[in-house]
């Protein structure tokens, strides 16, 4: 069972995400760490991740690219800032163009992921940062929409 | 929860007027300070017909709101410009939702 409480500051513009698994802090930090794993969980469902690099160490990076349902892709990249396995990653999120190159036009976000020990499992808080209000609507705009608007439609279900 | 987020045509109409890039500048501009739309046309360099085309399909979507003051129109930005935000905010939420079932289900498939 997931318990799920959210923050949010729409001034500040972060979001703040708690989720607590019912694994120990070191299994669910192996879902970040192992590339595997973890594409199979950080593209929306219409937009699977491969992760081409995947290096969880301060200065490391990640290169990935989602697959659309008309199978075109969108790449984007982490840069990692710190990395203490396995307790705590933090991370710029980015997009990039077709060979993988940082788009300076594209928005931008930092996270902040925290895997602490509970009675039960794990507590993982993620807290996302945007830039702008404007890279903000941009980001939500570009491919996550229709991730958004099934998760909508299942929360809809969920509450029929 | 679903009360509080935009009806289908509230989110095409959002998506639509976010997604040119001087109509988003014109919301930035407006939401520091209020603008005239002949200012706003000389710092795009463009008619004033075009400008006023821009803000009518920010005003639709409830980004900015027109306020005529003697001979000129002002553009501010809407005050649920904020409140928009903070449901973008929510939806950037959903994301995540999702991320954690798919985690949970990722866990509890090595289980069994």
């Amino acid at each position: 069972m997931t318990v799920i409480s959210t923050e949010r500051d729409a001034d500040q513009l972060t979001l703040t995400f708690v989720a607590e698994f019912a694994a120990p802090v070191e299994r669910v930090w192996q879902v970040w760490a192992d590339a595997r794993q973890l594409e199979r969980w950080w593209g929306p469902p219409t937009w699977p991740a491969t992760f081409e690099v995947l290096e969880l160490a301060p200065g490391g990076r990640a290169s990935y690219y989602m697959t659309g349902p008309e199978g075109e892709k969108s790449r984007g990249w982490w840069r990692i800032t710190a990395a203490d396995e396995p307790n705590r990653l933090e991370f710029e999120d980015g997009f990039a163009d077709e060979n993988g190159t940082p788009s300076d036009s594209m928005p931008t976000t930092t996270a902040v992921v925290t895997l602490e020990a509970t009675a039960t499992g794990t507590r993982m808080v993620t807290l996302s940062r945007f830039t702008s209000l404007e890279q903000m609507e941009q980001l939500v705009q570009m491919g996550m929409e229709e991730g958004m608007r099934q998760a909508m439609g299942q929360i809809d279900a969920l509450l029929a | 929860m679903v009360a509080d987020q935009l009806a289908d045509e509230e989110w095409d109409r959002l998506f639509h007027a976010l997604s040119d890039t001087t109509r988003r500048d014109i919301v930035l501009q407006v939401m520091r300070q209020g603008q005239s739309i002949s200012t706003l046309a000389r710092r795009y360099d463009m008619s004033f017909a075009a400008v006023q085309k821009h803000v009518a399909v920010l005003e639709r979507a409830g980004l900015v709101h027109k306020e005529r003051r003697g001979r000129e129109q002002h553009v501010h930005g809407a005050p649920v410009v904020l409140h928009k935000a903070a449901r973008l905010l929510d939806s950037y939420e959903l994301i995540w939702r999702h991320r954690a079932q798919a985690i949970d289900a990722l866990l509890a498939e090595e289980e069994t």
